[in-house]
């Protein structure tokens, strides 16, 4: 390689990061971050006093800052819907910042845990728990869940790198789909045999009803210490989204960005699938959206998402208490409805390559 | 339509002696798979909760033998063996349409939704209509039929460019994107039965032979009868379009009619599949697959070697789902997604 050829590279590059400074709205990701969080605390209210029992919010208020045990509202309030609802907007932000890691460092628009076998390996992980372990303390399923979403990732990942031609989303997608299907059919065969496949389908349809305080108390530093790190990595992930040359280009270490990268998302994916099972899509949804709006930046992107990812699972969560009460339509369900057209859309609009 | 004719003019001389060797090894192959056919067949006839030594299965076949003997041969384990066969050619046949059509490897009606939305429909059914009748039995395929042909519709209505045809890469995304929102529309109305139910329909899902009496024999026979032998009469179209859609229609076929009278087969044989056996996937895929590594691409051949080896998967499936885990039962479908998911890996892996 010349000289010369190496300064155009270097021209090249700077014009790339220039560009990414250029295509980027901080002005917007602002906006999303006050608004979006001032409406995560209006939704969140809402969804609190909204239910089979209907609460006037002033009493809402009331049991969080002056609680008082021995009225029932405030019971309901703090034992049942509070940790729900934040239990929804924490596994929001998770799935939401983990398909953003995921799409930016694999340059690959459809990536999204339930895509890429995240879901099913949790899944599967806990039915073994569910079917030889049952009572297992939360702390332990929130571990094997992880487990399980790594080697589910892991399978997905290692057939996709074994390609000729590397990871195509749609290799990504058929893979993913192949490997949900083995896992999936393995823990059916466990659910089955052990008669426990309501148990598994209620956590499989996806939900945040009864999320427990304990359950957030021990999720919410592993979630907090992960999104923490995805901020700190955000500028390294910006410049692997531009390719692994102009990362190498500018310096990137880009294996152990990679590293950091894949061990956030998976305390990501498995804290989010330990509590509300299998939603797939928010991941998928939220990071394009995001994008839309603030730019190709991911010092914007995964804030902004992490927000938007929040907002939308908790708003998903009082629709499906509203549609049909006093039933609750699955979570996950409602989620991947919405979330099946815009792949389609987004897979359209790719399929240029596809 | 003129069918076109396959031999260009300057090898006509020498098409004989070759062809005649394949076509010889061909018939051979096909015999053998036949013959495993019918030695699974026996098997599985001894195997259950309940052994009986071949000599007994033999003798009670021709008259002999217990009551109870009679009872389980022939009203349990024999229509189940039946329709085990009955489907893994439906379902094998109909994969090897959509690979041909869509000129992608990969395609199977499992992985494009085809099997969730006919399921959904036929779960819709057993989920609201409580008493399981005589008339709802010859209901569900053509219910499952219409599931699987308004998924079908919708999937090929995305994945179809006017000056293109159909785009085969596409059509796989679409259909895996489809069957996600089925699979959560399936939930929403699995979690709304009661126990007793879900626990059958469940069962249904995983891909059970569950169908287990001769009402549904005669159900999906006449599908599989008529179906099977109008895609035979078909193979030479399919060779045809299997070059390509531009070559196709240099060589004079109908393409877009011919796509969608084959795909409309395709639809009705697995659609009528699913109602009788729930979720059993990778059948259509791993079926032709396997039937193209034994007797070469030319459908003449590969249609009745795909039937013949997706026949051969559940029959043994079936079995092994009977056998390892007794007194209770695996699924079908569930040993079959064990084996095949991890082929189909290997053949992504090695696709290009």
């Amino acid at each position: 390689m010349s000289l010369g050829k190496i300064d155009m590279n270097l021209t090249q590059q700077n014009e790339e990061v220039k560009e990414v400074t250029f295509r980027s709205h901080p002005w917007a990701a602002a906006i999303i971050l006050v608004g979006g969080v001032v409406a995560l605390i209006l939704s969140i209210g809402l969804s609190v006093s909204f239910g089979a029992a209907d609460i006037k919010f002033t009493t809402v208020w009331e049991a969080i800052f002056r609680y008082n045990s021995d009225l029932t509202q405030h019971q309901i309030i703090q034992e049942l819907r509070l940790p729900r609802v934040l239990g929804g907007a924490m596994v929001g932000t998770c799935f939401a910042v983990a398909g953003a890691i995921m799409q930016g460092m694999t340059r690959n628009p459809l990536a999204d845990s339930g895509l890429l076998g995240l879901n099913a390996g949790a899944g599967f992980a806990l039915a073994l728990c569910f079917a030889f372990f049952p009572g297992l303390p939360f702390m332990y399923l929130i571990l094997y869940s992880f487990l399980g979403a790594g080697i589910g990732a892991g399978i997905v990942y290692g057939i996709g790198s074994m390609v000729k031609g590397g990871l195509t989303p749609l290799r990504l997608v058929l893979a993913g789909a192949a490997v949900s299907a083995l896992l999936s059919a393995l823990s059916e065969g466990i659910a089955l045999y052990f008669r426990i496949g309501q148990d598994l389908a209620f956590w499989y349809a996806g939900g945040v009803a009864g999320t427990s305080w304990l359950q957030l108390k021990i999720m919410f530093p592993w979630v907090l210490a992960a999104v923490v790190g995805a901020i700190i990595l955000s500028r390294s992930i910006t410049m692997l989204s531009l390719g692994d040359d102009v990362a190498r280009g500018l310096g990137l270490r880009s294996g152990t960005v990679k590293l950091f990268g894949a061990t956030i998302v998976l305390i990501l994916a498995g804290a989010a699938v330990s509590v509300v099972g299998a939603v797939g899509f928010v991941g998928l949804v939220i990071p394009h959206l995001t994008r839309k709006l603030v730019g190709v930046d991911y010092r914007l992107i995964i804030p902004c998402s992490a927000v938007l990812g929040a907002l939308l699972v908790v708003f998903a969560d009082l629709a499906a208490r509203m549609v049909n009460p006093p039933y609750e339509t699955p979570l996950g369900a409602l989620i991947a409805l919405i979330g099946v057209p815009f792949f389609l859309y987004i897979s359209r609009k790719e399929g240029r390559e596809l | 339509m003129a069918q076109p004719t396959f031999e260009t003019d300057n090898n006509n001389s020498n098409i004989s002696s070759e062809d005649r060797r394949q076509y010889r090894r061909n018939v051979t192959v096909l015999l053998t798979l036949g013959l495993l056919i019918i030695i699974a067949f026996v098997l599985s006839m001894n195997t259950g909760f309940i052994r009986l030594s071949p000599l007994d299965t033999i003798r009670t076949l021709f008259g002999g033998g217990t009551e109870k003997e009679q009872l389980i041969l022939f009203d349990f384990r024999l229509p189940r063996i039946v329709i085990s066969v009955l489907i893994g050619a439906g379902l094998a046949v109909s994969g090897c349409i959509m690979q041909g059509i869509s000129r992608n490897a990969l395609a199977d009606p499992g992985i494009l939704g085809i099997n969730a939305g006919a399921g959904l429909v036929v779960l819709i059914f057993v989920a609201y209509y409580p008493n399981m009748g005589t008339a709802s039995i010859f209901l569900l395929p053509v219910l499952a039929w219409i599931g699987a042909g308004v998924t079908a519709a919708i999937i090929f209505s995305l994945s179809y460019k006017r000056h293109k045809g159909l785009l085969p890469t596409r059509l796989l995304l679409t259909g895996v994107a489809v069957a996600a929102g089925i699979s959560a529309a399936t939930i929403v109305i699995t979690l709304r039965i009661n126990p007793e139910k879900y626990q059958f329909v469940a069962t249904w899902m995983a891909g059970s032979i569950w169908g287990t009496n001769w009402k549904f024999v005669l159900a999906l026979l006449p599908f599989i009868v008529i179906l099977l032998p109008f895609v035979f009469s078909k193979a030479r179209t399919m060779n045809v379009l299997n070059l390509g859609e531009m070559t196709a229609i240099g060589l004079g076929a109908k393409v877009s009619r011919e796509q969608i009278v084959l795909l409309a087969a395709a639809v009705g044989l697995a659609g009528s599949c699913v109602a009788v056996s729930g979720g059993i996937g990778f059948v259509g895929l791993i079926g032709p697959h396997l039937a193209r590594r034994l007797v070469g691409p030319k459908h003449q051949a590969l249609l009745p070697a795909s039937a013949l080896t997706g026949s051969f998967m559940v029959i043994v499936a079936d079995m092994l789902g009977r056998l390892i885990l007794q007194p209770s039962e695996i699924p079908a479908g569930i040993i079959v997604a064990i084996v095949g998911a991890p082929y189909f890996l290997y053949l992504l892996a090695h696709s290009r």
